[in-house]
């Protein structure tokens, strides 16, 4: 199913916040724009962690549900 | 004539092993709860935790520049433990920590999955499962746990490195309820068992290395302490002094007095 916009946007949700981005941009090209360095997180797509290593391959599908976490304080 | 022979360091040198990694101080702290980073920073100074608690958690995509835990505690001089806080299921909590194990690129963690808010309270079936699973994806689990010798056993055998019962409530302060089950855990566990939770002052502390545990686990205590700094000493203080009366061997308990002066030559 090819749901990709007319604008050559595709809609993906990070952290539970709706976006719209560019069709093909990679994870590592999402967290540049979102301004995090790529090595002081870690990024899950559809409930499958992505490896550090392939972030500047993977490019981003519509609908696709992205959670970038990191370290916080707790106990 | 060679009166006293100093000690050296060499041969007091305590130190514990979890899985295969060497640590001196035997007090694990947490990172939350404190005003911000620099006391939060300034507290593990002074307590000589050598490894941190901390929380997997979505980074801020509308404030990326925000400070982070990092930048104040350096994870290549400290050693992170991430945790599963808020976890209510085994699947919640091995989702947090393989994106843990991604983040921070290492296997040892701290497992729990509790079974209802009020209590924060372990759900030992979920628990057990989890900790199955971990070992199996090559997690090295610290688990939290209740304080039940059998179900210590239980983790042991799926693969804990490390028994984590729980003193009292987390966050509660009410020190160590039930010793006699801390020490039947520690007298049957071959991985290290640390008290984790319930602390609230340095003398629970002491009590939890008395029993004989290898450490002890708190945040709350600390961060919450009026001085978090000062209570990080006394608790760093608190286990090293509960760690050599253990060693030392207390005395025995008499139910009547002994004096300590000889009765004889009595005038």
């Amino acid at each position: 199913m090819n749901t990709m916009h007319t604008d050559g946007t595709v809609s993906i949700h990070v952290n539970g916040e709706h976006r719209r981005v560019f069709a093909g941009l990679t994870l590592a090209q999402l967290a540049e724009e979102l301004g995090l360095a790529a090595e002081k997180v870690a990024v899950e797509r559809n409930l499958e962690v992505v490896p550090r290593s392939t972030l500047g391959q993977v490019p981003v599908e519509d609908g696709d549900e992205i959670e970038i976490v990191h370290f916080v304080g707790g106990g | 004539m060679n009166i006293a022979t100093p000690v050296t360091s060499a041969a007091t040198e305590d130190t514990w092993t979890v899985a295969g990694k060497t640590f001196r101080s035997r007090l694990i702290v947490g990172t939350g709860k404190y005003k911000d980073f620099a006391q939060n920073a300034a507290a593990l100074e002074a307590s000589g935790a050598e490894i941190v608690t901390v929380a997997v958690r979505r980074v801020n995509v509308s404030d990326p520049k925000a400070p982070m835990l990092t930048d104040f505690i350096d994870p290549k001089k400290v050693t992170y433990l991430p945790n599963t806080a808020g976890c209510f299921t085994a699947e919640d909590a091995i989702r947090t920590l393989r994106l843990a194990r991604e983040a921070g690129g290492w296997d040892l963690v701290k497992l729990e999955v509790l079974g209802e808010a009020r209590t924060l309270y372990p759900d030992m079936v979920e628990t057990l499962r989890a900790t199955e699973i971990l070992a199996k994806e090559g997690f090295k689990p610290m688990v939290y746990c209740v304080d039940d010798p059998i179900a210590a056993k239980r983790l042991e055998d799926v693969g804990a490195v490390a028994i984590m019962p729980l003193g009292a409530p987390i966050g509660s302060g009410l020190g160590i309820q039930n010793q006699v089950t801390i020490r039947l855990i520690v007298e049957g566990a071959k991985v290290p068992v640390l008290v984790d939770a319930g602390v609230g002052t340095a003398s629970d502390s002491a009590v939890a290395m008395e029993l004989g545990c290898d450490g002890v686990l708190m945040n709350t205590a600390i961060a919450e302490a009026k001085d978090p700094v000062m209570m990080a000493r006394a608790m760093k203080l608190a286990v090293e002094s509960g760690r050599l009366a253990y060693l030392a061997g207390r005395m025995g308990k008499r139910r009547y007095a002994d004096p300590s002066s000889p009765l004889a030559g009595l005038i």
